[in-house]
């Protein structure tokens, strides 16, 4: 398919689907916004000029048509300390720092390390991000009055019985205006967002970060950046793959990288804080209709216009509405399906999901999560592995001989294995060991073999190797060994 | 430009799909491979377009398991239609195999396949020697002298000998080749002179533009190939510009087929003005054979 078809699809090939999707996504991604700009400890304005410019660069940079990217929770988590110690100006200087890492990590094609978080891994990710959410509305909800109870549990009465009745307006939308038209007539003395910081009161402005530049400022920075960037491709390049599933059509997960880059940087020169692809907001997209690049650009657009023209009615939202459609957020994010699962699914992959989501949650780190869960799949990997290894054997009719053969994988897991599966004691004249249907990975398997060959010997028995060259093929650390057309000969015991 | 190739292996091929032009694509691609001996594929292209939204549901929330229960609606829905396209496909060509059928071919292969239509039908290129298509698909009906969308991008796409057929199937027995002296139509005569195709046809070669020594020249020698081939053959030359030149010629003898080069001219060139191709194919009320 040529350029200019595949762009004439992405962006009108679903005109009125997009247009009315990102409507919905435009009233939808308000509230977030704000919430993630409190959780980051920054006034909400940075939140929102963020999720304008995040939706609409990634709009036209960004490798999946129909995902929705803004200022996001699981990177506003990672931007608290730097926001507290050092203050706004260092933030904006992160976020630049992080679209240029994103941006090379594009370039280096990075997306491709993705396929090492395997599914537990993304579901604990996913589970993590909901718990924090949920716990970063809690402080709006401990030692308040009793009608912000009573205006939360409205708010989520209203979210999700309307759709019972009717399903054309956004549910969380009416929820809103609900309840700060409720506040307002009652003149209830509760905390509104505007009470929460500045709001936008006008287009956002281009504007370098007030920061001095030295090696101090960067290592005050770096650190979070670097955190920054990975956790805003793991859930962009996550939500990428939802959304993938979801529609049934293929994403570029590299210019995904690229475009994650462009758009945070154009975020932190216009005054926004760090942004990702957003699980839920794509998810509500995907729902209402939106498949194209469209559905993005509107999104960004209708916010920012919302915002800027309808400021003086988005402060008097109570944050009891807001802490509903988050507590909505989070229960819409968490996979339920993965705590029934818990009974039915190998052990291993329970333990490599709750450590994923024990680390993150003590961490509010979700990157740290990530990377316990990729090394304990790694390990686990490597264990089950090792079991595929068998020591067989057959004595000589005279008894003085005796003919063993591997089967397997032998590698640093499975070299004990290896060695417990030969008889040393067995008083013997000559012995056979046949690997060549066994695979030898790394040295330690290398150094198995020699200590079993030595051992043979030192008992005076002759020992024989059959096969070695085909097992120790693997050692050579040659990858793009599927290329060659005998490799499943090769691979499943030559 | 692509240097036309003459291949005599391979199946013809014909794109089926629902539209006023089904009866006739079966019975011209019948008609072609009976003549050429060829086997005949019938080919039905599922195209799905995932960049549309099949539902929407403007309720904004997220309820509990909300993409787990999004996923399974979505492919519930597509799984629906796309069964429902495939029987109907399964319909289709059972009738279009019929008319293949009556026009006297025997060896009739269908196949449906997932994709757009020229991306299949590049895929599909290498076994095969003629492709016919409609002139226009089931989706572009109602806009009369409009080119099926898909048409024109298959037309530059594949690089086989190409027959569009038009509204209805009307027995051929004249056929008119627009010649203009350049290398590919003077590759086009030996083709048709060397084809069982047009084998007993009447052939009437035409050229358009000012009389002058070397078209006679070139003219002559074009009828002089298809002669020696044994056809009956008149060649002439018109004053004017080819598509209105072929048009005119077309409508006052009594032509059942027009064979021509497809797209001569630059890209830039068909951007601005257009080529005497697509004039011809959206004009002509006749079914047209396009050579590469």
């Amino acid at each position: 398919m040529n350029t200019l078809t595949r762009l004439r699809q992405d962006w009108l090939g679903n005109i009125r689907g997009d247009v009315l999707a990102g409507l919905v996504v435009a009233l939808a991604l308000i509230p977030e916004a704000i919430a993630f700009s409190i959780i980051a400890g920054v006034d909400p304005k940075v939140g929102l000029y963020a999720s304008f410019c995040i939706a609409v660069v990634i709009a036209f940079a960004g490798g999946r048509p129909g995902m929705i990217s803004a200022a996001t929770g699981a990177m506003a988590l990672v931007m608290v300390t730097l926001v507290r110690d050092h203050g706004l100006q260092y933030l904006l200087a992160a976020t630049l720092l992080t679209g240029v890492l994103q941006i090379a990590a594009g370039f280096f094609r990075l997306a491709q390390l993705m396929r090492f978080v395997s599914r537990s891994v993304i579901t604990g990710f996913v589970n993590a991000l909901a718990i924090l959410i949920f716990m970063a509305q809690l402080p709006e909800l401990i030692d308040v009055p009793w009608m912000v109870y009573a205006m939360t549990a409205a708010g989520l009465a209203i979210i999700y019985l309307l759709p019972r009745i009717t399903r054309a307006v956004p549910s969380p939308l009416v929820a809103i205006v609900v309840l700060t038209l409720v506040a307002i007539a009652l003149k209830l003395d509760i905390r509104t967002v505007g009470d929460m910081g500045d709001l936008p009161d006008s287009l956002p402005v281009f504007l370098l970060p007030q920061v001095p530049l030295n090696l101090e400022t960067l290592q005050i920075i770096l650190p979070v950046s670097i955190t920054l960037a990975v956790v805003g491709l793991l859930e962009s390049l996550l939500t990428a793959q939802i959304v993938d599933d979801l529609t049934d059509t293929p994403s570029d997960k590299n210019r995904e990288s690229t475009g994650q880059g462009v758009a945070n940087i154009a975020s932190g020169l216009l005054g926004g804080m760090a942004g990702c692809a957003m699980i839920g907001q794509s998810v509500i997209n995907v729902k209402s209709g939106g498949r194209g690049r469209l559905s993005t650009l509107v999104a960004g657009v209708v916010l920012l216009l919302l915002v800027v023209f309808a400021g003086p009615w988005v402060k008097q939202i109570p944050m009891a509405a807001l802490v509903a459609v988050m507590i909505m957020v989070s229960i819409g994010t968490f996979s339920w399906a993965s705590v029934r699962d818990l009974k039915t699914h190998p052990k291993s992959s329970s333990v490599v999901m709750i450590a994923t989501v024990i680390v993150t949650v003590l961490t509010h780190d979700l990157a740290k999560g990530v990377l316990t869960g990729v090394l304990l799949s790694a390990l686990f990997f490597a264990r089950k592995v090792g079991r595929v290894l068998h020591v067989g054997s057959v004595a000589a009719e005279d008894g003085a001989a005796r003919h063993y053969t591997v089967t397997g994988q032998v590698f640093f897991a499975s070299a004990e294995t290896f060695i417990a599966g030969f008889d040393f004691k067995e008083v013997l004249q000559r012995v056979r060991i046949d690997v060549s249907r066994a695979h030898f990975w790394d040295l330690s398997a290398v150094g198995a073999l020699d200590k079993v060959v030595l051992k043979f010997r030192r008992e005076g028995t002759q020992v024989e190797l059959i096969g070695m060259n085909e097992a120790s093929a693997t050692l050579v650390d040659r990858l793009g060994v599927h290329d060659k057309p005998d490799v499943v000969e090769r691979l499943s015991g030559h | 430009m692509t240097t036309p190739l003459i291949h005599t292996e391979g199946r013809v091929l014909a794109a089926i799909d629902r539209s006023t032009y089904t009866e006739s694509v079966a019975r011209h691609a019948g008609w072609a491979a009976a003549r050429l001996g060829a086997p005949l594929e019938l080919l039905h292209v599922l195209d799905r377009h995932p960049e549309v939204a099949p539902a929407a549901d403007y309720s904004g929330n997220l309820e509990l398991g909300e993409q787990e229960r999004l996923l399974s609606e979505l492919a519930q829905l597509d799984e629906r239609r796309s069964a429902l396209a495939q029987e109907q496909g399964r319909l289709l060509m059972q009738e279009a195999k019929g008319f293949a059928a009556d026009m006297g071919v025997t060896d009739t292969d269908t196949r449906q396949r997932h994709g757009g239509l020229v991306d299949t039908l590049t895929e599909q290129e290498p076994g095969v020697r003629l492709f016919v298509l409609g002139k226009r698909g089931g989706h572009a009906d109602f806009a009369k002298g409009h080119l099926g969308g898909n048409l024109e991008r298959v037309v530059r796409a594949v690089h086989r000998p190409l027959l569009v057929a038009s509204r209805a199937f009307r027995p051929i027995g004249r056929v008119l080749v627009a010649f203009d002296g350049s290398a590919t139509t003077r590759k086009g005569i030996e083709m048709i002179a060397a084809s069982p195709l047009f084998r007993g046809l009447e052939i009437r070669v035409l050229m358009a533009g000012k009389d002058g020594e070397t078209p006679r020249a070139q003219l002559h020698w074009a009828r002089d190939v298809l002669a020696v081939a044994g056809f009956e053959v008149t060649a002439s030359l018109r004053d004017g510009q080819p598509d209105i030149a072929i048009a005119d010629a077309v409508r006052e003898e009594g032509i059942d087929l027009l064979v021509m080069g497809a797209y001569g001219h630059s890209r830039i060139r068909q951007l601005i003005v257009g080529s005497t191709t697509t004039t011809m194919l959206r004009t002509c009320p006749i079914p047209v054979l396009l050579l590469r």
